[in-house]
């Protein structure tokens, strides 16, 4: 993929958070508090916990649908992250010896179940915190982290590195089709030309700090950023934390897979 | 009703690499006035325009702003008064949606949540944007980030208005809004600029700079159709007045 596709690819994850679903009319911090219960409940299962885990793909599944997100955007982002939590597990089945027995006749080692639990996880917490921000915006998220509590400090730090990304990564896409347009081949690509260009960015990203805290000074700015109170938490919000709150503690804390298992084993038999 | 006027007496100013930007500048704009600031790539008009908000202070002489010597002290005060339009929107837009830049002012000015709102559709009314307040500044065009970064600075509701080359990478059409829009603001402005022609339909007057010193200063008419001290500051006649 080059640079150019690239950037037009972050750009689409907040166009996204422009549609008017039910997803995306509620509070952000509604949002944030159950995607965040959802994470340390997903994270709190044991390492060999697979069967357990499934039930809660429930959650991502219904947030996309509802929220008309498009499953293979979401999909191609966590496979591209996936190689951290592949490398962070890959040794297990070599390490984790141990056998453990599945059906009659077939056991592996305990490092292969640990090693898929850990993938089943990280698709889980990557995709329910991407679907956070593709329903709510970044922006949405940054302001019920400071109706939370969150130090308006850093809050704006987050707000700026929102802000300035896209126009860092046009000034670099600039540069980068500048350079290639004069390279004609490869020697332009040598990593010394790379050091440079880094450091021509680091410089201008200084003077626009520079001119940006102009900006703000000219409009008022003594050193606190003043927020706006928007949100305004509705039954709709109240109702959806506490059945997402009531689906998370069941599934944590009953074997459902197991309790769905015997009742279809009971009609059968 | 007080005097939103500007005045520069014997202004200089150094950068801390010793260079002199500004060099014995003295001019009074009054009340309603508006100014246009000509002169080469380098003359000293950006430097002079930091001034007029005390972002820069001047190393010696006095900048004088509605009636208010400009020191550390009445910075604020000052800032409240002028409002500065950059030449790149990027660096005027810094919050993440339109709804929120525009407001940053007013909230910064301690007004209530719908005092802003009402002054934040206002502005943004003014610049005809206000269909682009729930979207963020990278997903606008050039000509509506200035649209945008002019509405952010109206918000304010400043006494005196001033602007860094605002018709830079505007297309004829905005840049034709941009004018007509200017034509109807009361405020005192003083415009820099390259583009003549835009200098010509906004202001009355006009005041060249060269290497950091006031050059001329008169009607912009006489101005802008003196071709020798054009050429001499490395300017020509604006386009309009070209045609033979």
């Amino acid at each position: 993929m080059t640079f150019d596709e690239k950037y037009y690819n972050i750009g689409f994850l907040d166009q996204l958070a422009y549609k008017n679903t039910f997803v995306h009319r509620l509070d952000p911090r509604a949002k944030l508090i159950v995607t965040l219960l959802f994470l340390f409940t997903v994270v709190s299962f044991s390492k060999y916990e697979i069967a357990a885990l499934l039930p809660f793909f429930l959650y991502p599944m219904l947030l996309m649908t509802i929220g008309e997100i498009p499953f293979m955007f979401i999909f191609k982002k966590v496979v591209f992250v996936s190689p951290f939590a592949v490398f962070i597990g890959i040794f297990n089945p070599l390490l984790d010896s141990g056998q453990v027995f599945i059906f009659s006749g077939l056991t592996i080692s305990a490092g292969w179940l640990s090693f898929f639990s850990i993938l089943i996880k990280f698709t889980l917490t990557v995709s329910t915190a991407l679907l956070l921000v593709a329903t709510t915006s970044f922006p949405g998220v940054c302001h019920a982290l400071r109706q939370l509590g969150v130090p308006s400090l850093f809050v704006s730090q987050l707000l700026f590195l929102y802000r300035y990304i896209f126009v860092l990564m046009e000034e670099t896409m600039c540069i980068v089709r500048a350079r290639n347009m004069r390279s004609y081949g490869e020697r332009g690509k040598d990593i010394r030309i790379f050091v440079r260009i880094v450091g021509i960015l680091f410089i201008r990203t200084v003077e626009r700090a520079e001119r940006i805290y102009y900006a703000m000074l000219s409009r008022g700015f003594q050193g606190d950023m003043p927020s706006l109170k928007r949100f305004h938490i509705k039954t709709g919000d109240i109702v959806f934390a506490l059945s997402v709150a009531v689906f998370l503690y069941f599934f944590r804390f009953y074997p459902a897979t197991q309790i769905l298992g015997r009742f279809v084993q009971g009609v059968f038999s | 009703m007080s005097h939103h006027i500007v005045e520069f007496k014997n202004v200089s100013f150094l950068y801390p690499d010793g260079t002199e930007a500004l060099r014995d500048i003295s001019f009074r704009i009054t009340h309603g006035e508006s100014v246009g600031i000509i002169g080469a790539n380098g003359a000293g008009k950006s430097t002079l325009l930091l001034h007029i908000n005390g972002y820069l202070m001047p190393t010696s002489g006095t900048v004088n702003i509605g009636d208010l010597y400009l020191t550390r002290q009445t910075r604020q005060e000052i800032r409240r008064k002028v409002g500065v339009v950059f030449q790149n929107p990027d660096d005027q837009l810094f919050m993440p949606t339109v709804y929120e830049d525009v407001a940053f002012g007013p909230l910064n000015l301690g007004m209530d949540e719908t005092a802003v709102r009402e002054r934040v559709e206002y502005a943004l009314n003014l610049v005809s944007g206000l269909e682009l307040q729930n979207k963020p500044p990278h997903h606008l065009s050039c000509g509506q980030k200035s649209a945008v970064a002019i509405a952010s600075v109206i918000a304010v509701e400043p006494d005196i208005l001033a602007m860094d080359e605002p018709a830079a990478n505007l297309d004829p059409r905005s840049r034709r809004l941009l004018i007509n829009l200017l034509k109807t603001f009361e405020h005192s402005k003083i415009i820099a600029s390259h583009d003549l022609d835009l200098i010509m339909d906004v202001c009355h007057r006009c005041i060249v700079i060269k290497e950091g010193t006031v050059v001329a200063d008169g009607p912009v008419m006489e101005i802008l159709t003196n071709k020798k001290l054009l050429e001499e500051n490395h300017l020509e006649l604006p386009l309009s007045l070209q045609r033979r």
